[in-house]
């Protein structure tokens, strides 16, 4: 298993972000995690980066922090340094062999669509385009387990398209991939397993069967029951 | 430890780029340190104390106040797309990210005190070029000691509201004895006394940078972590 959490517990007062979560997730499967605002999703994810440490329960990504690749809410990019800096930077912290590093960032601006940007300090690029940038600081070094925090927020829909068809790649090629987010139609044809998550709790979860309206109107009925 | 240090440096070399573009935090402190130093030296009145009295804790105050700007800093640019998260995701120790933090905030005071050194001295006409060596190696035993609790104090108070003024009222008290130990070995040397007149206090600011140099890098990680 490239990831495995067992009974993750965490609260912020009285509010419960995660009761009693656990599951397991192979190589080349997608697990989308859908629930309303406030569910403790965000939470989820940051207890697997290892950013929080749950108040019970454990959670281990094989091949530890190198193995993970995070697309969150903020890009983690600096504004006064070029997309193509901040990609080198990423690398570099993240043990790129330098003999490989400048091509691996080349290859990865090409794969996000950013090769004619390369050169523009961030600051000066849109939501969408930051977005893509942040998807390529993710994945320039090749992690093995992907865990997005509504990744799709500011990508048009070409952009949005392209970043599917990069996750199905990365999927296809045994990656794993935890995706959070509220929108069932955006996250469900990506998903290998669906977990709905109400006030901390995966009130729901398994492989994924039926079509997005049937997964979107049974996390309706999770959300409204749970 | 190779790989702590390569870390450590490329955290210092991004801090130095993004410094070099944006420009803003360095010449504020220049321009602060000039401005200091002139309004103190057309503030006093040259027949009521010798500027030699004055010098010592004028140069001390300015570089301390000056140093406070690059404190501030230093984790402030991480909080631009919240890149402190990216970087306590990565694989990289604390100790690599206090020490890359610290060499930047060294290199960063140190480019302020070669400036304000130079004024300092044709303001306020004191001789420096018979102690000049000596009075370096007080000026960067101070700074080591000084921006090595600071770094860590920086860290501490990033999350809090009101940081910038937190900084300095935690800070002070801590610098009071590398403070007064410079401010008695700068009086001496512009007094033109002996070398070896200072040199118990050399051995002081040695040790002060060794132990608080230590007692930082081991509390740092509990600082930056949720």
């Amino acid at each position: 298993m490239l990831l495995r959490a067992e009974g993750l517990r965490h609260a912020f007062g009285p509010i419960r972000a995660l009761d009693d979560i656990s599951f397991t997730l192979a190589a080349g499967r997608t697990l989308a995690v859908f629930g309303p605002n406030g569910a403790g999703k965000t939470t989820l994810l940051r207890v697997l980066a290892g950013l929080i440490r749950p108040q019970a329960g454990s959670a281990r990504v094989e091949g530890g922090p190198r193995a993970i690749g995070w697309i969150g809410h903020q890009s983690h990019l600096y504004g006064h340094l070029t997309v193509r800096e901040n990609l080198a930077f990423w690398a570099e912290l993240y043990h790129v062999p330098p003999a490989g590093r400048r091509s691996r960032v080349t290859e990865v601006l090409e794969r996000v669509g950013l090769a004619d940007r390369a050169d523009q300090p961030v600051r000066v690029l849109s939501r969408g385009l930051t977005q893509r940038a942040a998807i390529g600081r993710a994945i320039v070094h090749d992690p093995r387990v992907l865990l997005l925090d509504e990744p799709f927020t500011g990508l048009d829909l070409a952009a949005a398209a392209q970043f599917r068809h990069l996750l199905a790649e990365l999927g296809a090629s045994g990656r794993a991939a935890v995706l959070a987010t509220h929108n069932v139609e955006e996250g469900a044809e990506l998903a290998s397993d669906l977990a709905f998550q109400v006030r901390g709790r995966f009130v729901w979860s398994g492989p994924r069967s039926g079509t997005t309206a049937e997964i979107a109107a049974a996390y309706r009925r999770a959300v409204a029951g749970g | 430890m190779g790989e702590a240090l390569r870390d450590a440096w490329t955290i210092a070399r991004k801090d130095l780029r993004l410094e070099f573009r944006s420009r803003t935090a360095i010449l504020s402190a220049l321009v602060f340190t000039v401005l200091v130093l002139l309004v103190l030296n057309f503030g006093r009145d040259p027949t009521a104390v010798a500027a030699r009295d004055l010098a010592p804790g004028i140069l001390w105050v300015t570089f301390t106040f000056a140093a406070m700007l690059a404190l501030n800093r230093a984790f402030q640019l991480e909080l631009e797309n919240q890149a402190l998260d990216g970087l306590l995701l990565a694989p990289v120790s604390a100790t690599s990210l206090y020490w890359g933090k610290l060499i930047a905030n060294l290199a960063f005071v140190a480019v302020v005190e070669a400036v304000g050194l130079p004024v300092f001295v044709l303001l306020f006409n004191v001789p420096v070029a018979h102690a000049l060596l000596p009075l370096l190696g007080v000026i960067a035993l101070a700074t080591v000691g000084f921006v090595a609790v600071g770094t860590l104090f920086s860290a501490m108070v990033i999350r809090t509201r009101f940081a910038e003024l937190m900084l300095p009222v935690l800070l002070l008290p801590f610098l009071i004895p590398p403070l007064i130990g410079a401010v008695q070995a700068t009086a001496r040397l512009l007094a033109a006394r002996p070398v070896s007149e200072v040199s118990g206090v050399l051995r002081l600011l040695a040790a002060y940078d060794i132990v608080f140099v230590l007692l930082a890098t081991l509390l740092f990680p509990h600082t930056v972590r949720e």
